[in-house]
């Protein structure tokens, strides 16, 4: 991952969150990505979200496979700690890093080459797992550090630079992670912060299994006429299906929403989402539904945006391995080790 | 007819087929011995089956302590007709061979050197038990009945054993005093009791217990504070994360049932690998168990691991390869794997325990040398170790011992620094640098990262950064030398004629062939290495004597391999001998390829 250090510009004017940090306090190095890579854009959305969440950057685990998409961590929060692991593994890692300390905010990026290809096994286990995390799939339908080769999210037809069109079936990062049991699962594009800020917020409160899948097209290999995730085919081929809004914990409702207009949940922690409809007829808590959806909207080369599903009962991991509240971690190795007399008597029942 | 007279050394050898509940039977027998007061030494030879495939027990009986496999059998309890002329065969002259006589035995599994105890078995539990899947199961009691009886073991012992078996089900007490009567009378009626083989009573293992590998591992994970696991099921490595998961059910559940633990199944290798490394990234003490199939697939993150310097525990129980191989057969052929696990310059820490005692103390103390020097560490067992029972020495526990988490900076250090904490600096000249755990504090974060770094734990594609960085881990590794377990010397031999090497199982086999041959006249040294990287202790034992013999569980002798190209030693001033067909290695075996090696030499 390349890291160029970003100067340090003190703006005494910047706006201050709850911790009294700045925007500048949630950056991190500058990209080394392609200019116009939508990549930086979703950086952005995350710096943002963070920021206005008042989120701790130290108490963030960013993790990452390997590609383009997972040179990003090194672009946010830079006072973070952040693994970047291997490729198509980010999942394992973060599942133990998850069962070591519970009460730290795990923020993944991946690519679809990490997630669909060399990393569907991972992504499906870790779903199944209910591990409490934000996965965000940054979804360009190609390999762009190795010059443009077509990934597992590439659809039917869609054509590479050079002109050839993919033959194979794609997988759907978010059709997939419906039937794997994801708790909540988004999709998103790059070039639509306003959509993508709510999304990443809720997903980061969302306690359970968050995936965000958000089409971000590489401008240097996949962003031609004949690309399915090029800027302009996405604009124009995007259905979105509802818009969440965010309100954290404690916070009021400032907005007057219209009877019937809107639904709102509220999330463990107290936080609240304002979803409204843009497609009536959509029900994000009706998983069959949203499959349907999906592939309803894909047959007529659509792809749909918004919170696709939402499973209120948030439910994870440490739930089903009946773990305590607190950290595995913080647990004196003293108070884990039996002592003396414990293998005494086993000594004795082997005897 | 020649008859095997021993009393308290010989070895019974059970021939069942899987599937039918003769190793609980062959068991009791076994812990019956132990309950007399004397060393055994149990081997399970088994198929990579659930049911139908042959399967053998073999329990050594030796007062003179001696409990590895020692080859060849006395009494044969041939309950598989699949095996029989096979079991018939291997018996030795003058041995006493137990069948079940409900059928007339085959022509051609007589033989006139061999005592046939000819017992009913099938025609009794047809007769006396009415349940079919009981009544199998009661098979096998029915020739520990007769076993009773040949051996002169009163039957108390054995209704003993039945309560203790099943403690809480009385209702299976009455079918097991059964069959045993059934069988111990039939016996007794029928052929001269006892036989010339004899069980005496003695006090040779008053405080003693009877332990496998595995069990010790899984517990020493426990006494080593460990709390996250993540594995995959592979035999013949299963039984450890079955250990660690009976004793923290045991130890570390809360009274609000909260489990101060988290054992996580994961879909392959690969991701019980990635568990481990980010469990161990934030500050748990976490471990897999696996073998050698696991260990190429986790080759991935232990080479992560050695570059970015995270601390994981692996328990590598090794069975024959390469590939699939025979599962459920016993070698000690990863040994190169291990040692240099994954690409690029790699190379890990390796302990290797020799006994379940050691299994249980090199547990806890792979789990400090990997925090200490951030790193993989293996313990190298194997199959043998791992599922087979052995008579030790009671574990011990000191109360004032310390756990070691290394070089950890926290919240108030961290807090109070003058300099900028930088990950892979090398502050105290030894190569092994600070970390952080996540969340612990802001100035404490870092970019953990597989990538070429430089000390500060940047991204760099310097060379000279790179090498700066590679280097300080290999200084790290050369610390590390100094706090591994030395190796254990026998010196029988002060003038350093012959000087044999072993490591793990190994040792015990070898201990009586040296013993063996000492009667005859020739005195060995011995060495068992428990550690890599080796240190000095090694090579002066290398170098000092005239011939040095290196026994390997593996075809291309790796332990050999290792040692010349980790001591610089000349190739051809190393003899090896491998025995490497699945089975534990013979005393018998030894005595007769270290006569030949020996004899060789001096020729």
């Amino acid at each position: 991952m390349s890291y160029i250090p970003k100067p340090k510009v003190s703006h005494p004017g910047l706006a201050k969150n709850k911790l009294g940090l700045t925007i500048r306090d949630y950056e991190g190095g500058l990209s080394t990505l392609c200019a116009g890579c939508g990549h930086d854009s979703i950086t952005a959305a995350i710096i943002k979200s963070c920021f206005e969440l008042s989120i701790e950057p130290h108490r963030v685990g960013k993790m990452s496979g390997i590609g383009c998409s997972s040179k990003t961590p090194g672009y946010f929060l830079s006072s973070a700690h952040g693994f970047n692991s291997v490729h198509g593994r980010m999942p394992s890692v973060t599942t133990g890093a998850n069962a070591a300390n519970r009460n730290l905010t795990y923020l993944a990026v991946s690519g679809d080459g990490d997630t669909a290809s060399i990393g569907i096994g991972q992504f499906a286990h870790v779903i199944r797992r209910k591990l409490n995390m934000l996965y965000i799939v940054e979804n360009n339908g190609c390999y762009g550090l190795t010059k443009g080769q077509f990934s597992a999210t590439a659809d039917v037809g869609s054509k590479s630079k050079r002109g050839v069109a993919n033959e194979m079936d794609p997988i759907d990062p978010a059709a997939f992670a419906l039937q794997m049991g994801a708790g909540f699962v988004a999709r998103s594009f790059s070039g639509d912060k306003d959509q993508l800020v709510p999304l990443i917020k809720a997903g980061l409160n969302y306690n359970g299994f968050a995936l965000i899948d958000v089409i971000s097209p590489c401008v240097t290999f996949n962003n031609h006429e004949g690309s399915t995730k090029s800027y302009a085919h996405v604009r124009s081929h995007e259905a979105e299906v509802n818009v969440v809004d965010f309100i954290p914990a404690r916070n009021e409702i400032a907005v007057d929403y219209a009877k019937g207009d809107a639904t709102q949940v509220t999330l463990h922690d107290g936080s609240t989402m304002m979803l409204r409809k843009l497609d009536q007829n959509y029900d994000p808590e009706n998983r069959l539904e949203a499959l349907k959806q999906i592939q309803t909207h894909q047959m007529k080369n659509e792809v749909i945006t918004g919170l696709l599903f939402l499973d209120p009962k948030e439910s994870e991991m440490h739930d089903m391995i009946s773990t305590p509240k607190k950290s595995l971690r913080e647990f004196e190795l003293a108070e884990l080790c039996p002592g003396k007399e414990a293998l005494e008597a086993l000594n004795k029942s082997w005897g | 007819m020649k008859q095997i007279e021993a009393t308290n050394e010989f070895v019974i050898r059970f021939a069942n087929i899987n599937g039918t509940g003769s190793a609980s039977a062959n068991g009791m027998l076994a812990k019956s011995f132990f309950k007399l007061g004397l060393p055994i030494g149990p081997k399970n030879i088994f198929p990579s089956n659930i049911q139908g495939l042959p399967t053998w027990y073999e329990v050594r009986v030796s007062e003179a302590g001696y409990t590895g496999r020692r080859g060849g059998s006395d009494v044969t309890v041939a309950m598989n007709p699949q095996t029989f002329k096979q079991d018939v065969e291997h018996l030795h002259p003058g041995g006493y061979l137990v069948y079940d006589s409900t059928k007339r035995l085959n022509e051609d599994h007589k033989r006139n050197d061999i005592n046939y105890i000819g017992v009913p078995i099938s025609e009794m539990a047809r007769d006396h038990f009415l349940n079919a899947k009981s009544r199998e199961m009661l098979k096998n009691v029915i020739y520990v009945g007769a076993l009773a009886a040949l051996f002169d073991i009163e039957l108390e012992v054995f209704y003993g054993l039945v309560r203790e078996q099943f403690p809480t089900k009385p209702k299976l007490h009455d079918g097991n005093f059964k069959a045993l009567d059934l069988g111990y009378n039939y016996t007794k009626e029928h052929y001269p009791c006892p036989c010339g083989i004899k069980v005496s009573k003695r006090e040779l293992v008053t405080s003693k217990i009877i332990l496998n590998g595995n069990e010790a591992l899984g517990l020493g994970a426990v006494y080593a504070g460990a709390t996250v696991v993540g594995w995959y099921p592979l035999t013949p490595s299963t039984s450890v994360i079955e250990s660690f998961s009976k004793y923290c059910n045991k130890f570390r559940k809360s009274k609000d049932g909260a489990q101060h633990y988290a054992i996580i199944q994961a879909e392959d290798e690969i991701a019980a690998a990635g568990m481990v490394v980010g469990a161990s990234w934030n500050g748990a003490r976490a471990f897999t168990a696996t073998s050698g199939p696991g260990i190429s697939l986790m080759s991935e993150f232990i080479g992560y691991a050695y570059y970015a310097e995270i601390p994981m525990v692996l328990f590598n129980i090794q069975r024959c390869g390469p590939s699939t191989g025979m599962p459920t057969r016993t070698q000690q052929s990863d040994l190169l794997l291990c040692a240099y696990a994954s690409h690029g310059d790699t190379k890990h820490i390796m302990l290797f325990p020799s006994s379940v005692k050691e299994c249980f103390e090199f547990s806890v103390r792979a789990f400090d040398l990997a925090d200490r020097y951030q790193t993989p560490v293996f313990v190298m067992s194997d199959l043998e170790l791992g599922m087979n029972d052995y008579v030790s020495a009671p574990l011990q526990w000191d109360e004032s011992y310390q756990h070691d988490r290394g070089k950890v900076l926290n919240h108030e250090t961290l807090d109070s620094m003058k300099d900028k904490f930088y990950r892979y600096l090398d502050i105290d000249d030894d190569g092994v640098p600070y970390r952080t755990y996540p969340g612990i504090h802001p100035s404490g974060a870092y970019f953990t990262r597989g990538s070429g770094h430089d000390k500060f734990g940047r991204y760099t594609e310097d060379g000279g950064l790179y090498q700066e960085n590679m280097e300080r881990i290999s200084k790290k590794f050369h610390t590390a030398i100094n706090h591994l377990p030395k190796p254990r010397k026998i010196i029988r031999d002060d003038s350093f004629g012959v000087g044999i090497v072993s490591i793990g199982t190994t040792s015990e086999p070898l201990h009586e062939a040296a013993e063996i041959l000492k009667t005859r006249g020739v005195q060995v040294n011995e060495m068992l290495i428990v550690s890599f990287p080796f240190g000095d202790e090694v090579r002066e034992f290398c170098e000092n004597h005239q011939q040095v013999i290196v026994i390997d569980q593996n075809r291309d002798a790796q332990l050999k391999t290792l040692l010349v190209n980790e001591l610089g030693l000349n190739p051809e001033s190393l003899d090896s001998i491998c025995s490497y067909d699945g089975n534990p290695v013979m005393a018998s075996f030894l005595v007769e390829s270290l006569s030949k090696k020996i004899k060789e030499n001096a020729l």
